[in-house]
């Protein structure tokens, strides 16, 4: 029952949001409105579900902005100046993810503790590669975040489009469930016979796998990179995560909760600046709604627990 | 015929009239937003400042219907380009950029000109080219300075280089000034180069660092906001003050008149207005009221001489830097020197 109802409230979130949004701005109610207040959003989302896959395995990953940044410059760089090393950089990217999760299970590390050093390693290569802003971005991702789909704008349709994956990946294949029962018993999944330091490093390279779109697709919309370019995105991603249903403990998540929970994050500031509030109340008017919507679920979940 | 002859000239006279009224006519219902990054520092704040008062003057009069001012909390790209691309769902006309990155912004720059929106990037610029730039000559700053000691020290001898942080285009182009003034007079020869990071403590303990090692220095060459840490530096050493070109900073504008009142000392001081948000709202005035601007501007150094140093000293809060608010002339004097 309580999986069902998970979604319902990440869901009103965004809707009153969007109401409130389209009140305050009626001219946001169109196809250039909508990509124009969503195509952040896009790779908010993405590195919601890359921060999604660590949290499901009972991890948090404080590395994520600073990998995204760093994805962001090799693919400024190398992907548009070389493709070939470039895809090959990024593959070995993802890969050094996964071998990120495979030693944090067998050596039993706290994965905080991992990831917060790794975070300083990925902002030292960044640096490296670009020590000031630059690059370029490849023609075509550049063009597919361009795009102007009939009817629904790119940032809708890219959306729906994590979010229906995503779903089929992590809640409806068999890896996917058995993903999810490492956050929820860990030694019930080792016991049923499963190699859990393989499966972790899966879950960790999926993640490296959403972080390298992340980037990718930052970069499309942004034309260059910098080595700061996405700091922000660590914290964005678990609170994206939590405001769409997730918990961080027990395998329970939910992708298309994590997709409308990075929409909700990037609306909700654009709501504020629309607002006309001071910067320096931004941040926390964005911390105020955050807690309000936690506020909602807790009282929701008393309620099922309740009855 | 008389009557036709009247006729034509009253209409001539009235194509003039609507031709200078066009400037604030034009733009009245028109809507400019400035997009700052950053307002951590007392130079930014005066900008802020500036740029208030100028918006408030102009909506009074009925020269633009609204002219807001956001800056970004986190000084973050990602956060500056949503920012723009709110402000182009807002409806505003025109958009003042102080940007966080030349670059990295280019993505949402182009959203606003596909949209109509017309972008006027002053101070840090960017690089796209629908944008408009208003830019800052700081080579031409580095080159002033030598010109100046030239004139005061026609004999020439050795001076002393204060750069700011290393690594950021500002300070390689202030520097790349000075050595060509140096090459222009060749009877100076910089015999040592510190980093001052644009700051007075850290130029203090550069300076005194560097000191002991060097022979008589005549001259101090600098970037703004290191001039006062190098004459305390001087000072602790016992050694003579030279000749320092100052930044506008209020600090070493008293430091000035106290030395003047005392010695007789006289120097140059320059740096940049944080007015240029001013003139970046004129400039985009002009753009609206369908001016031919070109793309690329340049904005004019703010230098006080002696002869101005008491009325600077006297609007320049302590604490802050000189300022000076452009009006609609200055900004079409950079337009039109700029064709």
């Amino acid at each position: 029952m309580l999986a069902r109802y998970r979604i319902l409230l990440p869901v009103i979130s965004l809707a009153l949001l969007l109401c409130l949004t389209f009140w305050m701005q009626p001219r946001a109610m169109s196809y250039f409105g909508l990509n124009l207040l969503f195509n952040l959003a896009v790779p908010i989302a993405l590195a919601t579900i890359a921060q999604m896959m660590i949290i499901m395995v009972n991890d948090i990953d404080l590395s994520l902005g600073a990998f995204v940044s760093l994805v962001a410059c090799v693919t400024a760089t190398w992907l548009n100046d070389a493709p070939l090393i470039g895809v090959l950089i990024l593959l070995a990217l993802i890969a050094s993810y996964a071998a990120m999760g495979a030693v944090i299970h067998t050596l039993e590390l706290p994965a905080i503790v991992v990831t917060l050093g790794m975070s300083f390693v990925w902002g030292g290569l960044a640096l490296f590669l670009l020590p000031t802003p630059g690059g370029a971005s490849p023609g075509w991702i550049r063009a597919l975040m361009t795009v102007k789909p009939p009817l629904i704008p790119m940032a809708v349709v890219a959306a729906i489009l994590i979010a229906a994956l995503t779903h089929i990946l992590v809640i409806r294949s068999k890896i996917g469930t058995v993903l999810r029962g490492i956050g929820g018993n860990t030694r019930s999944i080792a016991r049923a016979g499963w190699n859990v330091t393989a499966l972790k490093a899966t879950a960790y390279g999926l993640s490296g796998l959403f972080g390298v779109l992340a980037g990718m697709a930052l970069v499309g919309l942004t034309t260059s990179a910098d080595a700061n370019i996405a700091l922000r995105y660590t914290l964005l991603s678990i609170a994206g995560v939590i405001l769409g249903g997730g918990e961080f403990t027990g395998g329970k998540v939910s992708p298309v909760g994590a997709v409308i929970g990075a929409l909700t994050l990037t609306l909700a500031a654009s709501f504020l600046s629309f607002l006309r509030l001071s910067p320096d109340w931004q941040i926390g008017a964005q911390g105020a709604i955050l807690i309000l919507v936690l506020t909602a679920r807790l009282l929701f979940s008393r309620k099922g627990a309740a009855t | 015929m008389t009557s036709i002859l009247m006729g034509a000239a009253t209409l001539a006279l009235m194509a003039g009239a609507v031709h200078a009224d066009s400037h604030s006519a034009a733009t009245a219902d028109k809507r400019i937003a400035l997009s700052n990054n950053y307002a951590g520092n007392s130079w930014r704040q005066a900008m802020l400042q500036t740029y208030e008062e100028t918006a408030e003057a102009a909506v009074a009069d009925g020269v633009v219907a609204a002219a807001d001012a956001f800056t970004t909390s986190e000084n973050q790209t990602t956060e500056q380009a949503a920012q723009i691309q709110n402000m182009i769902l807002q409806g505003y006309d025109a958009i003042l950029l102080n940007a966080a990155s030349p670059t990295a912004l280019n993505g949402a720059v182009k959203e606003a000109c596909d949209a109509g929106v017309k972008v006027i990037s002053f101070d840090s610029i960017v690089t796209e080219p629908c944008a408009w730039r208003i830019a800052v000559d700081f080579v031409e700053m580095g080159r002033q300075e030598v010109d100046y000691l030239a004139t005061r020290l026609p004999e020439g001898g050795n001076l002393l280089e204060i750069r700011g942080l290393a690594g950021v285009s500002t300070d390689d182009a202030i520097s790349q000034g000075i050595h060509e003034g140096v090459e222009k007079h060749s009877q100076f020869k910089i015999v040592g180069s510190v980093h001052g990071d644009w700051a007075q403590d850290v130029a203090q303990k550069a300076v005194a660092g560097i000191l002991p090692s060097l022979p008589e220095v005549v001259g101090v060459v600098t970037q703004g906001g290191d001039g006062y840490g190098a004459a305390e530096a001087f000072a602790a050493a016992g050694r003579p003050t030279p000749l320092i070109i100052l930044g506008n900073r209020q600090d070493e504008l008293k430091w000035w008149a106290e030395q003047r009142d005392a010695n007789g000392y006289e120097t140059l001081s320059l740096s940049i207005a944080p007015g240029v948000a001013s003139l970046a709202f004129w400039v985009g005035q002009q753009i609206l009221a369908g001016e031919d601007v070109p793309k690329d501007l340049t904005v004019p150094f703010l230098t006080i001489t002696q002869d101005d140093l008491d009325s600077a000293l006297e609007t320049t809060p302590e604490g802050s830097v000189a300022n000076v608010s452009y009006t609609l002339e200055d900004a079409q004097a950079v337009i039109a020197g700029a064709k």
